[in-house]
């Protein structure tokens, strides 16, 4: 079965696309309102084997009770440092957070699929995938808290630094990954971007840069609705996954809040690219619980009952009622996590409140590599400024 | 290859291809840069020697080849793109001011970007709208850029060496008014440092200092002042950001005057930056307010007009007078 034909099964059908089209298809498979997606394990944590899916279930047809257990826990403890770092914006540690609550399934299914010599271009809420990647939680914080603008070191987990400039990512995605191809490595790149900026001429660009040069890249689309304010009919009257084919490669809806789904599409989707067959699209559709970002105020553009029936797909819970009813997990798993989220919480708080504020001489450090002039002169003018205090006797 | 006589496009030409042989993380990418050479043939014959993999011919979206060449710069190559016209850069922009600038130091300095952006700048050519522009304080206004051009062979060549192997992002604008201009290159000199300026010619009465194109229009002035019995002296700042102030200070110490062209607008360029620190640094020493030539604040004309748009000898001249008077 090709890929191809998978999309091309999928029916294409949004809330904007309309229902005349879709109503047309004689053979629209459900009579559900949601578009059709590839899902493995259904909002009431039944596992499900669709002929159609059928591509995809092999991907994780040898999970084991450990595996499942393991992507429980990463969520659950995603999920856990993202209320903590909410929390810690209320109480004014940290300037602004951009909240994952709600896409947790999206991250570590897709953050799970990628291996260690993949590369990760995320935007500024992939918090999850950074856990998967092995990043410190806490190195997350320091761009929010506003000492740093990232502070991680990109290539020790190949996870690139956030991208505030949305979709700038999804170019230097393909440009790693080009130079992966030159270079005759087997690994992918992986890019992460939101439905807002698929609107963004960059991402239309590494679409096709990506393909002209067949390059390993897998563009990951967290459609999670809502662009701040902006629904996703004001961003593409289209769904999202069929743009990749006007682009001359796959693209994938995918159930983003399935977390056995999303890591089954990912990984065939970086499989593909590691063996030469070129970029995908995968749209994780999902639903963004909270605010975009601590900044605004959902409740102003969106209202409850769209989130209480999100609030029925929740991925964490899903998986629960899965593990429970499959007897994979026992209390004893359960009060273990719960005491390790805990664990984490106190961990990440007390790490944010000891982050010293930066060096004032920070200003110039690494605006370049070789040096500049202007910035040694500038420096050593602040340097006295800062001195005329001490020799004042003041501070 | 020793001393040779070469075009300027030449002289680019063979530094591309010393790099390309030196190292083999060296790319060339733009649009129409593999078979046809680049619209100015600057990259003539890479490709047919260094393959399709090594001189990239791109698909036709700025921002999409500068922001590939970000990825390849993380990947461990080092791009130089080349931006087909000085007005095309735009598109680009967001890539190059709040991603290639900034990366490094957003990365506290873990990863480098050494990426050389080439613009065919400048106007003089007879070219349509959006061919002849002069951006370069846009881009030497941004921290984390580096921005230069050079105004002969020589420096085309040892320039374009030191710009690839430089760390940071260099801007590396090239005059195409003087592609085709003849002079010297010796491939086995020891260059100036990328970011020095250089005395083009030596003078007692007043200092010209610009870039670029416009260094030829200053040694014709200061040779036309010479029969006049009026000594100029002419830097060539070959670097705008950063930028040899100590150099202009030096001169402006002997000669106690300065003009500064360019055809960039005047308002809010290099000459306001150069005018203002020189004032600062040589406030005592300065028998006159520093002057500036250069563009108008207003679009680049048609080409019909651009000789008059363009500071040519006359208007540096009539400012040169116009120093020499107070």
């Amino acid at each position: 079965m090709t890929v191809e034909s998978t999309a091309a099964r999928t029916p294409r059908r949004s809330s904007t696309s309309g229902g005349k089209r879709a109503s047309a298809k004689k053979a629209a498979p459900k009579k559900s309102t949601e578009p059709q997606l590839v899902q493995l394990l259904t909002p009431e944590g039944k596992r499900v084997k669709h002929a159609e899916n059928a591509v995809y279930d092999s991907y994780v047809a040898d999970i084991t009770a450990d595996d499942l257990r393991a992507l429980y826990r990463d969520m659950v403890l995603t999920r856990r440092f993202d209320a903590e770092a909410t929390s810690l914006q209320r109480q004014g540690e940290l300037g602004l957070w951009a909240s994952l609550l709600g896409q947790e399934a999206a991250q570590i299914g897709s953050g799970r699929a990628t291996r260690e010599d993949d590369y990760v271009f995320p935007t500024y809420r992939e918090h999850g995938v950074a856990w998967c990647r092995g990043v410190d939680p806490t190195n997350l914080l320091g761009m929010f808290r506003g000492v740093n603008h990232g502070g991680w070191d990109p290539n020790t987990n190949n996870f690139h630094l956030y991208t505030i400039v949305i979709g700038s990512q999804t170019l230097h995605a393909t440009g790693y990954a080009m130079g992966v191809a030159k270079d005759g490595a087997d690994s992918a790149v992986i890019a992460y971007f939101g439905d807002g900026a698929s609107s963004q001429g960059d991402v239309a660009e590494a679409f096709t840069f990506s393909a002209v040069y067949n390059a390993p890249v897998v563009f990951f689309c967290q459609n999670n609705q809502w662009a701040i304010s902006e629904p996703t009919e004001k961003q593409t009257r289209v769904p999202l996954y069929q743009r990749a084919q006007g682009y001359g490669f796959p693209g994938v809806r995918v159930d983003g809040n399935d977390v056995l789904a999303v890591l089954a599409v990912t990984k065939w989707a970086l499989e593909r690219a590691r063996t030469g067959e070129g970029p995908a699209l995968i749209e994780a559709f999902t639903y963004r619980m909270g605010a975009h970002t601590t900044s605004d105020d959902p409740t102003k553009y969106r209202n409850d009952d769209e989130r209480e029936a999100w609030e029925a797909k929740d991925p964490i819970l899903r998986l629960r009622t899965y593990l429970e009813s499959e007897g994979h997990a026992d209390e004893g798993f359960f009060a273990e996590l719960d005491a390790e989220s805990e664990a984490l919480g106190k961990r990440v708080r007390e790490v944010v409140r000891a982050m010293p504020d930066p060096d004032l001489m920070a200003i110039f450090e690494n605006a370049y590599a070789d040096g500049h002039a202007l910035v040694d002169e500038e420096r050593a003018q602040f340097e006295a400024y800062q001195a005329s205090f001490a020799e004042e006797g003041g501070k | 290859m020793g001393v040779q006589k070469l075009p300027l496009a030449k002289a680019i030409n063979e530094s591309l291809r010393k790099a390309l042989d030196t190292d083999p993380k060296v790319l060339i990418m733009g649009e129409d840069v593999g078979k046809l050479g680049g619209v100015f043939r600057v990259t003539d014959g890479l490709q047919k020697d260094f393959g399709e993999d090594r001189v990239i011919d791109t698909p036709l979206a700025e921002s999409g080849i500068v922001g590939t060449a970000i990825g390849l710069a993380l990947r461990g190559y080092r791009p130089v793109v080349e931006i087909q016209f000085d007005g095309f850069v735009f598109p680009a922009y967001d890539q190059i001011v709040t991603q290639l600038a900034k990366m490094h130091a957003r990365a506290l300095g873990k990863i480098k970007m050494p990426v050389v952006i080439r613009i065919p700048y400048g106007g003089g050519i007879g070219a349509v709208e959006h061919h002849s522009e002069s951006p370069e304080a846009l881009f030497a206004h941004v921290a984390g850029l580096k921005v230069v051009s050079p105004s002969n062979s020589s420096d085309a060549y040892w320039m374009m060496q030191q710009a690839i192997q430089s760390d940071d992002p260099v801007i590396f604008f090239e005059p195409k008014r003087r592609y085709w201009d003849k002079s010297e290159v010796d491939t086995d000199a020891i260059p100036a440092p990328l970011h020095k300026a250089r005395v083009a010619r030596e003078g007692t009465d007043l200092t010209l200092a610009a870039y670029g194109p416009m260094v030829k229009v200053c040694l014709e002035a200061a040779a036309a002042a010479a029969e006049e019995g009026k000594s100029l002296e002419v830097v060539d700042l070959r670097s705008m950001s950063p930028m040899d102030f100590d150099a202009v200070q030096a001169s402006v110490e002997k000669t106690r005057r300065l003009v500064v062209v360019h055809e960039a607008p005047v308002f809010l360029g290099t000459g306001a930056e150069i005018a203002a620190r020189i004032t600062e640094r040589c406030f005592y020493h300065l028998e006159a307010p520093v002057l500036r030539v250069g563009g108008f604040h207003a679009p680049y004309p048609p080409a019909r007009l651009e000789e008059e748009y363009l500071p040519g000898l006359d208007r540096v001249l009539d400012t040169v007078d116009r120093s020499l008077a107070y």
